[in-house]
């Protein structure tokens, strides 16, 4: 069972640091994986610099899905929003620290679609938002 | 021979593998697909080493041979569902493309705007889409027979709908997820009455309890071989005589014409004329070696075995505290057992069960519509088939509790 729920990923699942709303902020956005139901809201507070001050997410899913967006966020405040469009899907596996399938990978990377969709300032998440 | 589920096991070679090292396989997704006994991989592959061809036009000794094996199947399909003919067994991909079928040649033939085509809340996804298609195209009003709390399809309220006079209902014989097995004889005998006709998506009735389509008086059958025990890729639409010999082609090309000139065609006769370019020969082939099988062993029987594991899973799962079932109590389902486990989601449960070897489902289950009804995005949902056993539900069971110590 180590391999996959972690304990860092059941902890930041049952304790989010991150969960909520953020009034106001700069950038929201939010998006379904289709196949599971997955939902993610993220928003985000950047100062005039471009920088990440603040984030929070809301929704519900899976422990993979709900985990990586409190740790994904974690990982970015203090990040400029340049920085963030850098940001791929290893990046999320190595905050998740594990290997995931092709089925479990769509809930690990779902925030970090929502994520970049918003600071690209998208219509609509897609997934070579985040392609290898 | 008495029903002994240790020997049918012995038939499915998967069964016998290990997930990981030491961790056997407890395969409860035959919902989603059913394994395949080795009757049915040898037959397929006894066609591919020895009698490989195109079908119907050669007349060559393998040509003939595949031929005949091909039409073979068809026939003891025909049999099994209790066809009048084998003529009437129109071979597709799967219930979804014999759905597809039904609407595109037989809905835009008959169907004008402002027709109405009656469907459930319990729909599995293939038979919503190609109506909802059609209704776009065509302008068509559809309506739904809401479900029970309990999972059932509200009977009042489908008589009420019927008075609307809908051309065409379209019902589920077993829900996916549910397990509720509908009444579909006395469903079908309204419908008529209401001089609609009626199509029934077989897709989970068909592997696991006798279904008699003249006893039915059912006009269209859709199912899929992969469910029971065949391979993928090939499905059975069933329909009445006059009604396929009605109906326009489906797809263009090979096979399904008499005659093409320059600008002009003379389409084939039923059941060719809807089976363009080369079908699925060995599949079709599996298939018959899959209907063999299950009579060999008996539709009665394994309906059996099925009501009684479906029985005492439902006994186990009902003390495990927190665990929510859906659909219809033991006695009134098939082999299907959908639930939730408060606070945990079913992606969670599924991927910890399978840490275990413990295959289910988490999802939807193609069935949206019916996860809205009751409220929730997503079900966990164990399935049984004939090969399926009691240690299989206990080792259920047993993980279950692991999941709930490890999100507790």
């Amino acid at each position: 069972m180590d391999d996959l729920y972690r304990e860092i990923i059941i902890e930041h699942y049952k304790n989010p640091r991150y969960r909520g709303k953020l009034e106001p902020h700069d950038i929201a956005f939010a998006d379904s994986n289709p196949l599971c139901g997955d939902h993610i809201e993220i928003q985000l507070r950047v100062d005039p610099e471009g920088r990440i001050t603040d984030a929070r997410f809301d929704g519900h899913g899976c422990a993979i899905s709900q985990a990586s967006a409190d740790l994904l966020l974690e990982s970015i405040i203090g990040k400029t929003l340049d920085e963030v469009k850098q940001l791929n899907r290893q990046h999320v596996l190595d905050l998740l620290g594990i290997e995931l399938g092709p089925v479990r990978m769509k809930c690990a990377l779902l925030s970090l679609k929502v994520l970049k969709a918003g600071v690209y300032g998208l219509g609509s998440a897609d997934d070579s938002l985040v392609e290898e | 021979m008495p029903f002994d589920v240790l020997r049918v096991r012995q038939d499915f070679p998967v069964l016998g593998r290990e997930v990981r090292p030491g961790v056997a396989l407890v395969y409860l997704d035959s919902t989603a697909t059913s394994q395949k006994p080795r009757q049915v991989l040898e037959a397929m592959d006894a066609f591919y080493r020895r009698s490989n061809a195109n079908i119907h036009r050669g007349v060559h000794t393998l040509a003939e041979e595949a031929t005949a094996q091909y039409e073979e199947a068809r026939a003891r399909i025909a049999r099994f569902i209790h066809a009048p003919s084998p003529r009437q067994i129109v071979y597709t991909r799967n219930t979804t493309e014999a759905i597809n079928l039904v609407a595109y040649a037989w809905g835009r033939a008959f169907l004008k705007p402002g027709d109405r085509i009656l469907l459930t809340e319990m729909e599995h996804h293939s038979n919503l889409v190609p109506w909802y298609l059609l209704a776009q195209e065509r302008g068509l009003t559809l309506d739904f027979v809401p479900l029970t709390d309990d999972g059932h399809l509200d009977l009042e309220a489908y008589r009420q709908r019927l008075s609307d006079a809908p051309r065409l209902v379209a019902f589920t014989h077993m829900s996916n997820v549910l397990g509720t097995i509908n009444p579909a004889r006395e469903m079908i005998a309204q419908a008529h009455q209401a001089g609609a006709i009626v199509l029934l998506d077989g897709a989970q009735s068909v592997p696991h309890f006798p279904v008699n389509v003249q006893e039915l008086d059912v006009d269209f059958l859709a199912f899929s071989g992969h469910k029971m025990c065949g391979p993928t890729g090939i499905g059975v639409l069933y329909g009445k005589m006059h009604l396929l010999e009605a109906m326009p082609p489906f797809l263009g090309g090979g096979d399904m014409i008499k005659a093409v000139h320059l600008g002009s065609f003379v389409p084939n006769e039923v059941p060719y004329k809807f089976e363009a370019g080369t079908p699925a020969i060995a599949e079709a082939i599996g298939l018959g070696a899959a209907v063999d099988y299950l009579e060999q062993i008996g539709m009665e029987a394994i309906a059996a075995h099925e009501r009684e594991l479906t029985a005492y899973a439902l006994e186990r799962l009902e003390e495990v505290p927190g665990l929510h079932l859906l659909g219809p109590q033991a006695g009134e389902k098939g082999g299907v057992v959908a639930f939730t486990l408060d606070g945990i989601h079913p992606h969670d449960i599924a991927q910890v069960l399978d840490h275990y070897g413990i295959a289910v489902r988490a999802g939807h289950h193609c069935a949206q519509p019916l996860h809205e009804r009751f409220g929730i995005p997503a079900t966990a949902r164990a399935s049984f088939y004939l090969y399926t056993t009691r240690e299989e539900i206990d080792k259920l069971v047993e993980g279950i509790y692991q999941v709930k110590k490890l999100f507790g």
